[in-house]
């Protein structure tokens, strides 16, 4: 019989914990298809963040790293370093990434490091029951905002595309959604450019994901998937913010 | 072999070399700046990796990533910066991932001085970080020490899979002494089969990780571990014995407090006193031993540290509370002198403390 539809090699046969209706599960087989179709799954070692990806490392079948919160650039530069012929990426949610871990994004990109980062922006703390995360919007409420995201006290969210393209060295940075199927499709040729772009030594890629937490957002997963489009898309807009290989044209 | 002037921080680094690391992080601080500055010129020469950090945590995080590689690696720092660099020692021991980290030390607490100091004695022997680990701890006296007790970290390290640190102060780290490096200053070399090296496809993927979230699956880790410490505790204890024998007086000091009291052992022997140094080269493991034994036959301890009295609940621990145990100790970035060390030394044989 013809297979139509297979799991990805680059994904393990672990149930994943993600609640229903989250899209890390998506973003997880786009990562892994990428490795896969690029034929790198046995070079590439993976680093987990902490956060609700903290589990990725049993999710993804090549070589994990666990690294603590924020640190997962600093762990793959070490790596990278060690080993500049393997693939090392990161998959990162928004508190790890933009908020405790700026320093570590900021400066991994401007090393122009040839890593390949995921960044998975759902505007909230996901795994600690819904805080505010940097990302999260004016006006939306959380556990820690409860009256809504204050920008008065406590500022705006961080466009974290937009802040990096003001580096002069990374090479690739491109926001994507995985709200609709043509936003999956554009998702997963990004992510896999993104490998690509490692694999051909050109330097530090990062994709945003735009996703969304219907658990934290308390919403319905539709309804989520909606809010993605009605309010997250509008102030996080998706495209390519930094494309090295255009400039170089 | 030909002995070569250098400095303490910069025998640290070239012995690191010797030793088979090729990849060293660190972020500047004053007064270790000479290991990076060493390191930046070598490095590059020898296909190693040289990378300044954006931050002391970054540091210790890439050290992460190599050791998970199963690389050599080191950062080196001075205590305010090692107090930064906690958390990821915290990881590497929760990993079982080797490592040498450097502290050259300085006063404290904050900012403090830039002066020598041995006041993180607490922080390296005791934990530092978070949970239940330990750190191998090296306090190395002299120049050549810098050197030998380097590749001996580096050596404990793999051996066990622990991080190891080299406990120097900025005296040592500044002095310069002849040394002598052998060309290559690797003993042993270990496998490291649970590296993250990438599958090839040919094996199961290797997972390098601290989180265990089932309570009975950690608690587990934590026991075996600690096995693992005991094996250290029953085989790597170093210590220095100095006219102990027959002493009556015995004077426990590591590093450059050490040195400072061999003069005023002298000085108490020209005066008739019996008195003895006990020099811990592991401050841990610590040697209890040695310090038990002793209590058998002296009058007491004298404790000669740069700290306010850190190592001293080490010695009392160690000698069951039978002798008494005085401090003898300057901090901020003083260092006592012989003489204040002789009249501790003279005050314990008198019974005057």
């Amino acid at each position: 019989m013809a297979v139509v539809f297979s799991k990805p090699k680059a994904l393990t046969d672990a149930p994943l914990h993600y609640c229903p209706g989250c899209t890390h599960g998506i973003i997880h087989r786009l990562v892994a298809e990428a490795i896969d179709d690029l034929g790198i799954l046995g070079r590439t070692v993976g680093v987990a963040p902490v956060g609700c990806a903290v589990m990725a490392y049993d999710y993804f079948s090549c070589d994990m790293v666990e690294a603590a919160h924020g640190r997962a650039p600093a762990v793959a530069t070490g790596l990278k370093r060690a080993m500049p012929d393997r693939i090392i990426f990161t998959y990162q949610g928004d508190g790890d990434l933009a908020s405790i871990g700026m320093a570590e994004t900021v400066h991994a990109a401007t090393r122009n490091e040839n890593i390949t980062v995921i960044f998975v922006n759902n505007a909230i703390y996901g795994m600690t029951g819904g805080q505010m995360a940097p990302t999260s919007l004016p006006g939306q409420v959380t556990q820690t905002s409860p009256y809504g995201r204050d920008v008065k006290t406590v500022g705006y969210p961080i466009k974290v595309c937009e802040l990096l393209s003001a580096l002069d060295a990374p090479y690739y940075i491109e926001r994507v959604a995985v709200n609709n199927v043509k936003h999956v499709m554009a998702a997963k040729k990004a992510i896999k450019r993104a490998f690509e772009n490692q694999v051909e030594g050109r330097g530090f890629s990062l994709i945003e994901v735009v996703s969304s937490c219907p658990t934290n957002w308390g919403m319905t997963p539709q309804k989520a998937l909606d809010w993605v489009e009605s309010d997250m898309i509008p102030y996080y807009p998706l495209g390519v913010y930094r494309d090295k290989s255009k400039e170089a044209e | 072999m030909a002995k070569v002037l250098m400095k303490g921080n910069e025998a640290i680094a070239e012995a690191a070399i010797r030793s088979g690391c090729r990849h060293y992080f660190g972020y500047p601080i004053t007064p270790q700046t000479e290991i990076a500055a060493y390191m930046a010129k070598r490095m590059p020469k020898i296909g190693g990796t040289f990378l300044q950090a954006e931050s002391e945590i970054s540091a210790i995080n890439m050290v992460y990533g190599v050791s998970s590689a199963g690389c050599r690696v080191m950062t080196s720092s001075s205590s305010p910066g090692v107090s930064l660099k906690q958390e990821g020692i915290s990881y590497l021991a929760g990993c079982d991932l080797p490592a040498l980290i450097v502290n050259v030390q300085r006063g404290g607490p904050g900012l403090g001085g830039i002066q020598p100091s041995q006041s993180d004695y607490f922080q390296a022997t005791k934990g530092g970080g978070h949970g239940d680990y330990r750190l191998i701890v090296l306090a190395p006296a002299s120049v050549q020490e810098m050197a030998d007790l380097t590749a001996k970290a580096f050596d404990l390290a793999d051996k066990y899979r622990m991080p190891a640190m080299l406990l120097a102060d900025g005296t040592i780290g500044q002095m310069m002494e002849p040394v002598e490096l052998p060309e290559d200053m690797r003993t042993t070399v270990y496998e490291k089969p649970w590296a993250v090296t990438g599958t090839e496809n040919k094996r199961e993927h290797n997972i390098v990780n601290s989180l265990y979230l089932v309570p009975e699956q950690l608690e587990k880790k934590n026991i075996e571990r600690y096995e693992k410490y005991k094996t250290v505790e029953k085989n790597e204890v170093m210590y220095e014995e100095y006219m102990t024998d027959d002493a009556d007086v015995c004077v426990v000091a590591f590093g450059i407090a050490a040195r400072v009291s061999k003069n005023a052992i002298t000085a108490a022997r020209a005066k008739g006193i019996k008195a003895g140094l006990i020099r811990p080269i592991t401050l841990w493991p610590f040697p209890k031993d040695v310090i038990a034994r002793t209590a058998e036959h002296v009058k007491g301890f004298v404790s000669v540290e740069l700290s306010m009295g850190q190592m001293i609940e080490d010695i009392r621990l160690a000698e069951g509370c039978k002798k008494p145990v005085t401090l003898c100790s300057r901090v901020g970035g003083m260092i006592p002198s012989p003489e204040e060390v002789l009249k501790a030394i003279e005050d314990m044989e008198g019974g005057a403390f």
